[in-house]
């Protein structure tokens, strides 16, 4: 509520609504879609419709922790595949799964700015570049 | 800016052509008949240019050869522009904007209802698109359930963005979006559901390809090309929409909207598109059906004849034969039914409320000098004032006009900055939020309230104090009146500026709300306007399709039938497609057929009048006959047959053709087809004599030819009855129109007001249409159809309504109760059909909080009303927007019995 105060128009405070929303629950449900859609007195399709277009909100459970792997074309030259098909056989998922345990979702993402240092990837909000086999072991055993 | 000016002269492929500055290139060229393909395009939506498809090269002048590509669509024409549709380039680009589309498009056009009819087919054909060569998988999507009148399949989607700028922008949606981002987007709700919009039904024309289609068809699917159809007029509410009926083996199969630039233009609401399933529906009346005594059951009678024997002697000379008409059966067979019985027996169906009202109505129209706007009219408001009708509801299609009426100042100013009015996205940029002025006045929150600069919620007495109070602000000779609150006196001087200042001011009202202040109070304001601007404009909704017809015939109120019965005993009594019950009260309606000793009930569907009379007898629907309409703006229009009549089933005016030849004991029926009944309608009340000459008789023939029905690739004659008989069957005979059961005929366009569907060489859409306008958006080639006889004189000599406000006191556990109609449930046939029944309302009585406090009452609590001793179980639906004292109770649901509103009520728990 206090977001939306700041706007002329609730409805622009739709994108923060829903960043918060994801920052406590780790996702955001259909629930939360229409509980934000009532809170700024728009319908739950204009929520929606923001919440699917942005690639990091997430309308499906995600795991404690987000793998983004950069999959822009600096990052294919590097090697991401590699990196990619690593991380895949050493978690046991593919893009869009999530770990068993719950620890770990691997997903894709264009470009993460970093292409001078490629390949890169995320997790969470931590930024990782020049990736190895070794680095990727190493980074991911932060993470519990 | 003079005529000459305004036309311009551009080269195509090497030819001139004439066009009228202000058009972007896109229009100008298929106005010409010129063939552009295109997508995003839609003539009521404008152009945004993002689909690429519309693609034409243009050269600088004579001397460039090379040229360059433009969007014609964002294009405006200028004076000796140089372009080619057919250069090399160009058409090279438009093909490969297809084959783009065509990487995720399924090739399922042969289960697709679309197919035969598709944009997108016609689009491929016309691109020049032939073979696909991508080779991957495409993206498949999950369809939703949009509830009972829209089929999603969202694989065919080409991401033209059409049904959001219907949707959204045009119709005010919400509850339809687009969600996720690039090779994924999607069209849908954000969970199952039926979209909300009333007007939803439209997306099946509006989009290009098989997305949304209608669900209602594909229960009885068949193709375009092998339907046959008719011109048609809308019977669901008085605006008179056109439509186009289609059958196939003597079903009904769908209604799509028809064009008329002066009416719906492209559009229909989903009453008028969804329907019309009671045609095909099981209670359909067959065969005749008599009783011989009261206490047995009716008999279904095979032999038309033999009913008429039986009724020889009832009709004799010296009986006492009473008609009842209806506002929903065409001015024909009312007139019909008025030449049977005589203008002294003569009773219009309707109770004595909307009898006073709708005449009031009438005889304003007539004799005063405001403008009576038609839609395309009412598009072009600048400030309108709505006075306690809920249009969206009871005029769905004049609320879509006002939608657009807001835009009009935004435009305006707009236009002043050198945008083009086609050039939607600059036009929605600059123009933001801003909006003309709309004012509404009405118990409850209004589906129109998102559009509104001011909105006022009050009693009916309220309302009509604000119209009282703007009225005499606007003219000092309307009976004045000071509110007595600060805030109210604000808001009606605030209106009354508005409206003074307004270029084209509109008033709306109606008679659904049954208030004959309000009525009076709009009314006043409209002749105040009307002393200083004669733009001024008043539109007054009617409760049916034929309302204002019926009040153009001579004729008496239901009640006053009512009251001859008790006193004397009637022989027989005629009930012209009318349920007696939904027009006055139960014990009413027992009196009148108590002391009848006969009746006899023309009609289409059993219903409570129906299944307790003497004598049934069945009559065509809309779909089986020819008729006029005159709709709430005195439009006369004609619809035609699409459906020839089978089984014991005839129109109403041939019936009772029949029942005048027993009256007057001798073998001459008073007329033996359409045309002879409307001469003699003609002759008889001078008031429809426009009517003859507005429409082709039924000798009208194209180069000796009747006008087809039905595509020139109608499949399956010789075959269809092969079940009946092997050899092919004569084609049905029709002396009543112009039109022919068949395809042959020939090729070119029709008189407008005949057209029975749209199709030009390449164009099997919808969009077809276009080459069937003088210019887009603008009328019908040779006129939109039909003809204003109700026409005000142009003197402006009417003199100010005296209102005399009475104040209702309210007793113990009463509150003031005013109705509400549903668009779903509260018009009689249409709540028939399946689609519709499955959004019709449970019937509900809205209370504001404190009301409901008092009572006890709590959301979704059963309750009873005691109105005028007539005792009625709603449920409760809380709702804050009320003024405390005042109800709001749903009406003329399926299922409820007559409610005499605005009433006072007494409220009880169950």
């Amino acid at each position: 509520m206090e977001e939306a105060g700041q706007y002329p128009y609730p409805a622009v405070a739709c994108i923060d609504a829903l960043k918060i929303v994801q920052h406590h629950r780790g996702w955001v449900s259909d629930d939360s879609v229409k509980d934000i859609a009532q809170l700024l007195e728009i319908s739950n399709e204009d929520v929606d419709g923001v919440a699917t277009f942005y690639s990091r909100i997430y309308r499906k459970p995600v795991g404690r922790n987000v793998i983004l792997i950069c999959d822009s074309i600096s990052c294919m030259i590097m090697g991401y595949e590699s990196m990619y098909e690593y991380i895949s056989l050493k978690l046991g998922i593919h893009f869009g799964e999530t770990t068993n345990d719950g620890r770990f979702t691997l997903l894709p993402n264009s470009c993460l700015g970093d292409c001078d240092h490629a390949p890169a990837m995320m997790v969470n909000n931590d930024h990782y570049n020049k990736l190895t086999f070794e680095k990727i072991d190493e980074l991911l055993s932060n993470y519990k | 800016m003079s005529l000459e000016i305004m036309i311009v002269k551009i080269r195509i492929d090497g030819k001139y052509y004439e066009t009228k500055l202000g058009k972007n290139l896109l229009e100008a060229c298929l106005e010409l008949g010129l063939n552009i393909p295109h997508f995003c395009y839609h003539p009521a939506l404008g152009s945004v240019g993002a689909c690429r498809l519309c693609a034409v090269k243009r050269f600088k002048d004579a001397d460039d050869k090379k040229g360059h590509i433009i969007m014609s669509c964002m294009e405006p024409v200028t004076e000796g522009m140089i372009i080619s549709i057919e250069d090399a380039d160009a058409s090279a680009i438009r093909a490969a904007v297809i084959e783009g589309v065509m990487t995720n498009h399924p090739h399922d056009c042969p289960v697709c209802d679309e197919g035969g009819e598709c944009h997108l087919q016609d689009m491929t054909v016309m691109a020049g698109h032939n073979y696909r060569r991508f080779d991957f998988k495409k993206r498949t999507y999950k369809d939703q359930d949009l509830g009972s009148f829209i089929n999603h399949e969202m694989n065919r989607c080409i991401q033209c963005y059409r049904c959001m700028r219907f949707y959204r922008d045009y119709v005010g949606g919400k509850d339809l979006n687009a969600f996720a981002a690039h090779n994924y987007v999607y069209f849908g709700r954000h969970e199952n559901g039926a979209l909300e919009s009333e007007f939803s039904g439209n997306l099946v024309e509006v989009c290009p390809t098989g997305v949304f289609t209608d669900k209602t068809l594909k229960k009885h699917f068949t193709r375009k090309w092998d339907l046959s159809n008719a011109p048609s007029v809308c019977v669901h509410c008085s605006v008179g929409c056109n439509t186009i009926v289609s059958e196939r083996y003597d079903s009904l199969r769908r209604i799509m909207s028809r064009y008329n630039g002066a009416v719906n233009g492209y559009f229909i609401c989903d009453r008028g598109r969804f329907g019309y399933e009671f045609v095909n529906d099981e209670k359909r009346i067959r065969n005749p059906k008599i009783r011989i005594n009261k206490n047995e059951k009716q008999e279904e009678v095979s032999e038309n004849n033999l009913i008429l024997t039986s009724l020889t002697e009832s009709f004799s000379k010296d009986k006492k034969i009473i008609g009842i008409g209806s506002p929903r059966a065409s001015l024909e067979s009312n007139y019909s039914l008025l030449s049977l019985v005589g203008q002294e027996n003569f009773y219009h169906g309707i109770s004595k409320r909307e009898y006073n009202l709708t005449k009031t109505a009438l005889d304003f129209l007539r004799s005063s000098s405001v403008k009576t706007p038609s839609l395309k009219q009412i598009e072009k408001a600048d400030v309108v004032f709505i006075l306690g009708e809920d249009i969206t509801n009871t005029a769905p299609m004049t609320a879509l006009a006002v939608r657009q009426a807001v835009r009009n100042k935004p435009k305006a100013a707009a236009t002043e900055k050198g945008i083009p009015l086609w050039n939607e996205y600059p036009i929605r940029n600059y123009t933001q939020d801003s909006k003309s002025p709309v004012f509404i006045a009405t118990a409850i929150k209004d589906r129109l309230d998102d559009i509104a600069e001011k909105t006022f919620r009050g009693s009916n007495a309220d309302i009509a104090g604000l119209g009282i109070a703007v009225g005499s602000l606007l003219n000092d000779e309307a009976s004045t009146l000071k509110l007595s609150s600060n805030d109210q006196q604000e808001l009606a001087e605030k209106i009354a500026l508005s409206l003074k200042n307004a270029k084209h001011p509109l008033i709306i009202t109606g008679v659904n709300c049954g208030d004959e202040e309000i009525l009076h109070a709009a009314l006043n304001i409209s002749i105040a306007l009307r002393k200083n601007n004669p733009e001024a404009m008043l539109s007054i909704a009617l409760p049916e399709c034929n309302s204002m017809g019926l009040a153009m015939l001579p004729g008496k109120p239901l009640d006053e039938a009512i009251s001859i019965a008790s006193n004397e005993i009637i022989d027989t009594l005629v009930i012209l497609e009318n349920d007696l019950y939904r027009r006055t009260t139960k014990e009413s309606v027992d009196v009148l057929f108590e002391k009848s000793k006969q009746v006899i009930v023309l009609d289409h569907l059993i219903n409570k009048t129906s299944q307790d009379v003497d004598i049934v007898i069945p009559v065509s629907t809309f779909a089986e006959s020819e008729g006029t309409l005159i709709n709430n703006e005195g439009r006369a229009q004609r619809y035609y047959k699409a459906i020839n009549n089978k089984d014991e089933v005839k129109e109403s005016w041939r019936w009772i053709g029949d029942l005048i030849k027993l009256r007057n004991n001798d073998q001459s029926i008073p007329w033996n087809n359409f045309d002879e009944l409307v001469s003699s309608l003609v002759n008889e009340l001078p008031a429809f004599s426009k009517l003859k000459e507005y429409m082709p008789d039924a000798d009208f023939r194209m180069y000796n030819a009747k006008i087809p029905r039905q595509s020139l690739r109608y499949s399956g004659r010789t075959a269809m009855n092969a079940n009946i008989a092997v050899s092919e069957q004569k084609v049905a005979e029709d002396n009543d129109s112009p039109l022919a059961f068949s395809m042959e005929g020939q090729g070119e366009q029709p008189p407008s007001s005949l057209v029975p569907f749209y199709w030009t060489p390449g164009w099997n859409s919808v969009q077809a249409s276009n080459n069937y306008l003088d210019e887009l958006n603008g009328s019908l080639k040779g006129g939109d159809p039909g003809i204003r006889l109700v026409e005000s004189n142009g003197e402006n000599k009417s003199s100010y309504f005296k209102i005399d406000s009475h104040t209702v006191d309210l007793q113990k556990n009463e509150l003031l109760i005013v109705p509400a109609y549903s668009i779903f449930g509260s018009e009689e046939l249409s709540s028939a059909g399946e689609a519709i029944k499955q959004r019709i309302p449970e019937p509900f009585v809205y209370l504001c909080e404190k009301d409901a406090d008092i009572f006890e009452f709590k959301d979704n609590d059963m309750i009873t009303i005691e109105i005028a001793k007539s005792k009625i179980e709603l449920k409760v639906i809380i709702e804050n927007s009320l003024k405390q004292g005042v109800a709001v109770v749903s009406v003329n649901l399926p299922g409820m019995p007559f409610i005499d509103l605005p009433a006072s009520g007494i409220f009880s728990k169950m």
